[in-house]
């Protein structure tokens, strides 16, 4: 059992709580294999998808994997509900607390936004992406798929490449990667890679390489994870162009075959075909970017229930 | 109950149950975790009699509990694996003890969201009395005694390194 109310970050997660989430979505996995993909475990339970962010999977998968619990799913968005009137995010949090939901799942664009509403709500809060700081169950997912498809965790050589300024998806799988003890390499043009993101992990610092160069990054490397260049989140020029960036740190097959023979290939999605990864590569016998939309729902599954069957 | 007697009261309930079902091709599904060594043991009792392996799956009930926000620590949840097709099929859940009942009335519960099997039985290998629902095996291993404030502890050495029954008070 989880001890804690919310799931906020990687970073303050211990390693058997990392592994009891991960255990335990293997036995839900089989819920979705089901003809009848439902079990009653969470009935009468009420989660509130609460998005201030675009989002097609994330949400998606997190309401299916309550609805298969039987947890009553509602999803607000930002542009529908009174946010757009200018209700604060306390208030409304505040406001979902007193129709009594059991767990809200939150993105905002802004960094910590969930920390400050787990501090004021009963319902537990998980935090499905917060600007570019975490994203905690992408790097659950991840791992999931990792471990799934190399057997384990540790010892391995992690590449993650692309704009690592904007991504919270690089923070948590390093913050999570690097507690098991494999290398992560993060790989980005100079722009797009913040001075000092190496200490972002202080205390596993030693595993944690900043390179510019996709070819070295790639070398010999077990999994290779492309992060989306994130446009919406570019008020300047980041790169001349993206015929340019493709050329320089766009994976193809021809660069893809310098990482080890049984590589794995991995996106959080949505992807940018030709911008950071060759459609040949995307659909490519190596690409298990589809297994990481089927392990959100197990993993999602898993955590709902951890917080809120007990 | 020692070893060996455990190892006998197995290969009559195989025996029981496949005269009971005369011939007719059976599921075994065992409850985790430890109606899942004895369903296996019973199965290779089958195979040896009749020649015949039966299908075997197994189940964890605990998505189907009714006391999962009174229960202290969460149970784990283990792997189930019931066989496809179980439609219009003969199963038989298998577990260790059988006390209040509530296990097997989740386990129904979680059986039905795979299908509508043609029948299905239910073996134990102890019958420790004191239910709370209106449930009754159709094949015991041995029924005894017991009162409330005692544990009835299975071991099973696919487990716990030893096959053996105790019967200790609650501390």
């Amino acid at each position: 059992m989880l001890k804690r109310k919310d799931l906020l970050g990687i970073q303050d997660l211990g390693r058997e709580e990392i592994l009891e989430i991960l255990d335990t979505a293997e036995s839900f996995h089989e819920v979705s294999t089901r003809n009848i993909k439902k079990v009653p475990t969470l009935r009468g339970k009420t989660v509130i998808n609460l998005f201030f962010e675009a989002s097609t999977r994330t949400r998606t998968s997190f309401e299916i994997a309550g609805k298969r619990l039987s947890a009553d799913v509602v999803n607000i968005s930002s542009s529908t509900s009174s946010v757009s009137k200018g209700e604060t995010l306390i208030d409304t949090a505040k406001t979902l607390d007193a129709m009594a939901a059991d767990c809200v799942v939150i993105r905002h664009f802004a960094s910590g936004a969930p920390h400050t509403l787990a501090k004021l709500t009963k319902a537990c809060i998980i935090n499905a992406g917060d600007g570019a700081h975490e994203h905690p169950t992408q790097a659950l997912l991840d791992a999931y798929t990792i471990r799934q498809r190399k057997g384990r965790l540790n010892d391995l050589k992690i590449a993650i490449i692309g704009d690592v300024a904007h991504s919270r998806v690089a923070r948590s799988n390093t913050h999570l990667l690097t507690k098991f003890g494999s290398h992560v390499w993060l790989c980005a043009a100079p722009t797009l890679m913040p001075p000092g993101i190496e200490k972002v992990v202080c205390e596993n610092g030693e595993f944690v390489h900043i390179s510019h160069s996709l070819d070295e990054v790639v070398e010999g490397a077990d999994v290779v994870m492309m992060l989306r260049v994130q446009f919406e989140r570019m008020n300047e020029s980041f790169f001349p162009s993206v015929r340019e960036y493709f050329r320089y740190y766009g994976l193809t097959t021809a660069r893809a075959a310098r990482a080890v023979p049984d590589v794995i290939i991995m996106h959080p999605g949505p992807m940018n075909r030709g911008v950071e990864i060759a459609t040949e590569v995307a659909d490519g016998p190596y690409s298990v970017i589809l297994d990481q939309v089927s392990a959100g729902v197990a993993v999602r599954m898993a955590i709902l229930y951890l917080l809120l069957g007990g | 109950m020692k070893a060996d007697e455990v190892n006998t009261t197995l290969e009559r309930l195989a025996d029981e149950i496949l005269k009971t079902n005369s011939g007719r091709p059976l599921v075994l599904i065992g409850i985790q975790r430890r109606g899942v060594p004895m369903a296996r043991r019973i199965a290779i009792r089958m195979a040896e009699k009749t020649q015949r392996e039966p299908q075997i799956g197994t189940l964890d009930i605990n998505l189907y509990r009714d006391d999962l926000t009174r229960v202290a620590s969460h149970p784990v949840v283990q792997k189930t694996e019931v066989p496809p097709d179980i439609d219009d099929r003969d199963v038989v859940l298998v577990d260790d003890v059988l006390y209040t009942g509530r296990t097997i009335r989740a386990a129904l519960d979680a059986l039905c969201d795979f299908g509508r099997m043609r029948t299905i039985q239910l073996a134990v290998l102890i019958d420790r009395g004191h239910r709370e629902l209106p449930i009754e095996p159709n094949f015991v291993g041995k029924k005894i005694t017991t009162q409330d404030n005692e544990v009835v502890e299975v071991k099973l050495r696919e487990i716990d390194a030893e096959d053996a029954i105790y019967v200790m008070e609650k501390i």
